[in-house]
């Protein structure tokens, strides 16, 4: 029959969809089902179906779809780029469209139809969209659309990071911990959603006019569909979701398909897609096991490190209760004095931390012999503070110590400990009985337990069967290792070439081993980790993941049978030698009547305004959460705390309010942002001497950020960049004749280094500004070149650039007066740092050198870590205040940056003083500090300091830098 | 800085120098000037999985991408038990200034002392860096290296244009091979090299010779980070995929990167007030390599069948509309204006391959595509970034989407 229908299928990352149309182009056909990354076999499935509907027609054919690329190439098909295809289907299907949003697996893409077509797809980067929503379920511990069901009756907002899944993901974390609601949460996620692809797509494009919306996520979330349309501005007739949105790719593949010539019967394509050669640049690996025995032996080897067990019903005596409040599970242990277990729990938190572990506690306490008592507890995580608070828990420990202790218990020698939970990787190294180093990882590389568990699901197994699959796998597939997103886009190219699941698995346990030695210990040989080394963490039962590690470092560890329970276990542990006698633990009685209430507020106590969440337990008990410094805590503010980052930021802040001149001859902007938390006091004087009014922009914020957010072009580059864009809306927005931002290639030569340069986005930003910001133009944004080492250069410059008002005369002398205010300020910071030292000293407290840059004293930048620091009891300076007191020490790469020249010298300053430490502040996506991170820690490990690392972005949670602090300060107080 | 096995002269007759897989063209005739000065050097070409697992292991892993290949394919290569760590030399490239590029010489060294104390790592640069090595560059070595440059530039053009469109499959490839036989053998012997008048011509002429289909394609212009802009090992084989495809890839010369180094480096003199004799020396420097390319520019607009080098002095006063050439980090104000020369030419379709995270090019690539595009609508301009965990599915989606644009 010649009928000629064309035949569209779209290999999606999650699903295939096939569409034929005929030949006025209507849809006669259309399938929707997910793969579980058995491609070829599920197409060739779909085309069985479409035989037996249409036994004995001929199709022309084509491929679209992320996943259909190789199955194309492969089996001789032809092959369309899908958002190509989606680009035909409007056409025909909309034709009046002004722009459509697509939201599939993995990919975000954005079609501009009107003023000029453009189609845009995400960065490799900016991840995760229904496989993001996925996994944010999985957290939850709910389906996809359960958490579209909790979404629609939410009540409030939380900001989440929208820039990739992973960021967002360590947002939400804290917010389930702290007990937010889990609708509001759900409503969040679907914000970030949108967020990201509003942001990260349109890039300054307005979305305007009736907007198409397709693919699997926007067709059956409601709560993302409402998400969009609001923050849009939509109303139902500008916003469209067609029908049949999920198949509407695989009916653009089919009208291309329509106009190529060459037909096949189904039998054909039947065949080329069964015949379809696996391609064969799948990289693999070695098997996990090369025999049988080599299984045996592992397994018979990892038997022996277990504990002893007691029963809960007939022993009697002391008992001490362990709790792991962590980020996505609860785990409990309840000891007996000689260290056998009583009782253990290990169970996803599904979001609800407080309500499992006191359904727990109430479990120990009603089976629990009336002759056991309970002479201690103690509780470590994420979660510790609310459950202290809520359940009434003797004591509450950093989880550092705790995984310390357990190890200890099963390995006195221990060298190195890995802890694998559902988002952290916590290594630490021990020397001389104490934690020596820490090593966490990045909110960018958590490819973790949760990782896993959400791959599994999404391939259709459970966790424990999916790893189990991996042990005995032929070929494991090399996955790479790189953060979540980045792997999510491998195992896509894995399934592409055909791999099985088998050999995923087994690639997966590889690629998280190897991220953790790599990335987050950066282990340059297994010898570095000493000999004993113990394994823990959830993660870590998973056999496969063992013996990736055991292989990659070609040397046996020990894995505790109680693997996932070491934290408790640890806090437990504690517990019993800390115990007072009696324990404070909420009784059975208080827990019969446990509820609790939780509302949100925002603290007025600073600037900072943090968001702040109030779960009040009755009886007047509250717990506050989300605060940074001790104000919000409902406690009050018991000390001034010596803090450099405090007087600095306030000294610049000062130049805003200072004075100006009577009769200004002009007004000129400068944004509050990189080199100007330097330079500030150099400009403001210049213009302030030359007669000219000088406006700063508005300290940073959040809504500063979202204020220029549509004018950034590079959605990698670091975040005190892009803040910059707003402060660049906000000086157009008052008014000033012109703003000032020089470009500079070269900082101030402080005669320490190799060169002096600054990093090419502080040096060349302004070029960017001007290229990415419509409302600037040569005559209201100056960006003159000049070289500050160079007066002469300097004069020269500023000549040209004010030329217009006729002040020659006078430049000179402002730039002298500029000079001498730069130094000035910079005497002041270094005598105030002189003066927080002394009083530190005085009060026996700790100090340390938060070490950054210039405008890491940007609030909305460093999110206030200085203040977690100084509520810890320490004291906090400047990089900058401290440099100048060392020479360089010998350095083992070119040392040619201002900025970062001054870490190596606070970095050798810290080395000679015993109450100092060093955490040096990177912002994410700062390649520099690729660079000297591990030059830092090497001058700091080698005098025998510790090293730590904070990464900082966009995210304004403190969890992972909080449990980092508290470690440095366990480790300093020993 | 710390101690590191250096370079002594007598090595220049004892030792193997390795060479990174940058620019396979170019890089073999600059080979054979090294060894017509008794130098011994071979240049890698090991691209399996391991190399890019030794860079992982071995680099900082949020260092740049190129750093990571390269000291991954030298330590892969170390390790390969092919060459005598004993009598076995590195050489990198260093072109000084403000990226972190200029710190990969010395992450090669903490790589290499951990494993290989003993091997030297030589830095081939013009910024006077590292001046206490035996591994020097004498002038006329100088002047052969140019005109390798030129050569290598030239070879490079007509073989890309030849081999999208030869009819026999191979034949671009084999002109190519005599030519660089042919090149190779007079720079080690000091032939006729110096004839370029000539040789331009013959070389034009025998590829121009070669059978080529006359149907239309789309020609796609690669520009970008140096190194992911040329190493098949650093970009997946974009040059072969853009053919397989059915594009014609254009590759901007190499020789457009060094007159941008000698370039800026008197232009920062100028807008700084710094000059020096070290300036001046580096403006006359480049009047003589300008010259050299408008002498290979006429010829080969002479001979028109192959699209001649950008004029350099154009390619400035085209920078000059975008940004200042005072942005001389990386590649600078370079990739702006290569981009709107690809664009003027009809090269609509630009790709900008470029490091994850790579710092200059947030300013000079994505920063400046929107300002390129506003002067040529029809530009059609992707940026995709190369990386160890990045797939090849992701980047060739990403082009296949450039591409159904560009016929759209």
């Amino acid at each position: 029959m010649a009928n000629n229908y064309s035949l569209g299928i779209d290999v999606g990352s999650t699903t295939v969809k096939t569409v034929i149309a005929d030949i006025s182009q209507n849809i006669i056909y259309s399938r929707y089902q997910r793969h579980f990354s058995k491609v070829r076999e599920t197409v060739a499935e779909q085309l069985i179906l479409i035989r037996d509907a249409y036994p004995n027609e001929e199709f022309s054919v084509c491929i679209t779809g992320s996943a259909g690329l190789g199955l194309a190439n492969s089996a001789g098909l032809q092959f369309v780029q899908e958002v190509h295809a989606a680009f035909l289907a409007v056409h025909e299907k909309v034709p009046d469209a002004d722009a459509v949003i697509e939201l599939g697996g993995e990919d975000a893409k954005i079609i501009f139809l009107t003023g000029g077509v453009e189609q845009r797809m995400n960065g490799s980067c900016a991840g995760g969209t229904g496989a993001f929503i996925d996994q944010m379920a999985t957290l939850l511990g709910i389906t996809a659309d359960q958490l579209d069901e909790l979404s629609l009756k939410s009540q409030k907002i939380y900001p989440i990071a929208s820039r990739c899944g992973v960021f967002a993901k360590s947002d939400i974390q804290p917010l389930l911990n702290q007990g937010a609601m889990r609708e509001d949460v759900a409503a969040s996620i679907f914000q970030a959603v949108v967020d990201q692809t509003v942001s990260g797509l349109a890039q300054g494009r307005a979305i305007e006019g009736k907007v198409l919306f397709l693919g699997g996520p926007l067709h059956f979330l409601k709560g993302l569909k409402r998400a969009f349309v609001k923050t849009l501005g939509l109303d139902e007739s500008s916003a469209v979701f067609p029908e049949d949105g999920p198949v509407f790719v695989a009916y653009g593949c089919a009208l291309h398909a329509a106009r190529l010539g060459e037909r096949h019967t189904i039998d054909e394509l039947i065949s080329k897609v069964k015949n379809a050669a696996s391609a064969d640049n799948i990289i693999t690996g070695e098997p996990l096991f090369s025999s049988k025995d080599e299984y045996d032996e592992f397994i018979e080897r990892h038997k022996k490190f277990d504990l002893g067990y007691a029963d809960i019903r007939t022993y009697e005596g002391d008992a001490y209760l362990g709790i792991d409040a962590g980020s996505t599970t609860t785990k409990l242990v309840l000891i007996t004095e000689d260290g056998r277990i009583l009782y253990h729990h290990y169970s996803s938190n599904q979001g609800q931390p407080l309500d499992k572990i006191a359904a727990q506690v109430k479990i120990i306490r009603e089976t629990m012999n009336p002759n056991i008592t309970i002479k201690g507890s103690a509780v470590t995580g994420y979660g510790e503070d609310l459950i202290m608070a809520g359940l009434s828990v003797d004591f509450g420990i950093v989880e550092t110590v705790a995984h310390f202790k357990a190890a200890s218990y099963f390995c006195p020698e221990v060298d190195f400990i890995i802890d694998i939970g559902g988002q952290d990787i916590k290594c630490f190294k021990i020397k001389n009985h104490s934690i020596d180093s820490i090593m966490l990882n990045e909110a960018c590389s958590s490819g973790c337990g949760s990782f896993i568990q959400t791959f599994a699901m999404a391939l259709g197994y459970d966790i424990a069967e999916f790893s189990s699959l991996g042990l005995f796998a032929e070929h494991p597939v090399d996955l790479g290792s790189r953060c979540t997103v980045f792997m999510n886009s491998s195992v896509k190219q894995a399934q592409k070439d055909g791999a099985a699941v088998e050999d995923i698995s087994a690639g997966l346990s590889s690629s998280i081993i190897k991220n953790a030695i790599y990335k987050v210990i950066r282990a340059n040989s297994p010898d570095e980790l000493g000999k004993n080394i113990v394994v823990q963490g959830g993660t870590f039962l998973n056999d496969a993941v063992l013996r990736s590690f055991e292989k990659e470092l070609g040397r046996n560890v020990i894995r505790p049978a109680i693997s996932g329970l070491m934290g408790a276990f640890g806090c437990a542990l504690y517990a019993k030698e800390r115990s007072e006698g009696a324990s404070r633990l909420i009784s059975l009685e208080e827990l019969e009547k446990f509820s609790y209430t939780s509302k949100s507020a925002k603290c007025g106590g600073c600037t900072a305004n943090c968001q702040l969440n109030i779960i009040n337990f009755g009886k007047g008990r509250n717990f506050i959460s989300g605060n940074r410094c001790e104000k919000g805590g409902g406690k009050a503010k018991t000390n001034k705390f010596p803090n450099l980052y405090e007087y600095k930021y306030n000294s610049i802040i000062a130049l805003k309010t200072a004075e100006q001149p009577k009769q200004p001859i002009g007004k000129v902007g400068m944004p509050l942002a990189l080199s100007f938390y330097e330079q500030l006091p150099f400009w403001r004087t210049f213009f302030n001497e030359l007669g000219f009014e000088t406006v700063i922009s508005e300290e940073s914020s959040r809504d500063m950020y979202y204020l220029g957010q549509h004018t950034i072009p590079s959605d990698t580059v670091c975040y005190p960049a892009k803040l910059t864009h707003g402060h660049i809306e906000n000086l157009l927005d008052k008014g000033v004749d012109f703003i000032f931002y020089p470009c500079m290639s070269y900082n101030i030569d402080e005669g320490e280094s190799d060169n002096h340069f600054n990093c090419p986005v502080v040096a060349y930003y302004p070029e960017l500004l001007t290229a990415n910001n419509p409302r600037l133009n040569g005559e209201n944004f100056r960006h003159p070149y000049m070289d500050m080492n160079n007066r002469k250069n300097v004069i020269r410059v500023m000549k040209q650039t004010l030329k217009h008002y006729n002040i020659n005369g006078k430049i000179a002398a402002a730039v002298d007066k500029a000079y001498e205010a730069y130094y000035c300020h910079q005497a002041d910071i270094s005598q105030k740092a002189a003066e927080i030292i002394s009083q530190a000293r005085k009060e026996k407290r700790n100090i340390i050198v938060l070490a950054g840059r210039p405008y890491h004293i940007d609030r909305e930048i460093n999110h206030g870590i200085h203040k977690l620091i100084t509520s810890l009891g320490m004291a906090v300076v400047t990089e900058d205040s401290v440099a100048q007191l060392a020479h360089t020490p010998k350095l083992g790469v070119l040392n040619q940056w201002t900025y970062h020249s001054r870490l190596y010298r606070a970095a050798q300053y810290v080395t000679t003083q015993p109450d100092m430490q060093l955490i040096q502040l990177v912002s994410f996506g700062c390649g520099i500090d690729a660079v000297t991170g591990d030059e830092v820690r090497n001058i700091l490990e080698n005098a025998g300091k510790l090293y730590t690392q904070l990464k900082i972005d966009e995210i304004n949670n403190l969890g992972a830098a909080r449990i980092r602090l508290r470690s440095l300060a366990a480790a300093m107080g020993d | 800085m710390a101690e590191y096995a250096k370079f002594t002269e007598e090595m220049i007759h004892t030792h193997t120098i390795l060479v990174p897989d940058m620019l396979p063209i170019h890089f073999k005739l600059l080979i054979a000037i090294f060894e017509s000065k008794g130098y011994h050097m071979e240049l890698l070409r090991n691209d399996s999985r391991a190399v890019v697992d030794e860079g992982l292991k071995n680099v900082h892993n949020d260092a740049c991408y190129p750093a990571l290949l390269v000291i991954g394919q030298f330590m892969d290569a170390l390790k390969s038990g092919k060459y005598d760590p004993d009598k076995t030399a590195l050489l990198i490239t260093q072109t000084g200034g403000g990226c972190r590029a200029s710190n990969y010489i010395h992450l090669l060294r903490k790589a290499v002392n951990r494993n290989f104390p003993q091997v030297p790592v030589v830095s081939l640069n013009f910024s006077g860096l590292e001046k206490d090595s035996g591994f020097r560059i004498t002038a006329s070595m100088f002047f052969k290296m140019m005109y390798a440059v030129l050569y290598g530039d030239l070879l490079m053009t007509c073989y890309n244009k030849c081999r999208s469109y030869e009819v026999k499959k191979g034949e671009a490839k084999a002109v190519l091979d005599k030519w660089q036989d042919a090149l190779g053998e007079m720079f080690r012997t000091g032939g006729r090299y110096t004839h370029t008048k000539q040789l331009y011509a013959e070389i034009l002429e025998d590829f121009g010779a070669i059978k080529i289909s006359g149907e239309k394609k789309v020609k796609v212009g690669i520009v970008g980070e140096i190194y992911v802009k040329y190493s098949p090992l650093a970009n997946n084989h974009l040059e072969d995929f853009l053919i397989s495809e059915g594009c014609e890839p254009v590759v901007p010369s190499l020789l457009e990167f060094v007159m941008y180094c000698a370039s800026s480096n008197f232009f920062n003199a100028q807008i700084y007030d710094s000059k020096t004799l070290t300036s001046a020396i580096f403006k006359l420097g480049y009047k003589l390599i300008y010259s050299k390319q408008k002498e290979l520019i006429k010829i080969m607009k002479k001979n028109g069948k192959f699209e001649p080098l950008h004029d350099f002095e154009h390619l400035r006063a085209l920078a000059d509309k975008y940004i200042n050439q005072g942005v001389v980090m990386g590649e600078g104000w370079l990739i702006p204006a290569e981009m709107a020369a690809l664009a003027q030419t009809g090269v609509e379709n630009i790709i900008c391959a470029q490091p994850f995270g790579c710092l200059p090019n947030h300013i000079v690539a994505k920063g400046m595509s929107r300002a390129i595009k506003a002067d040529n609508p029809n530009a059609n301009i992707v940026a995709i970034d190369y990386d160890p965990g990045a797939t090849r599915v992701n980047q060739e989606n990403r082009i296949k989407l450039m591409l159904a644009n560009a016929v759209s």
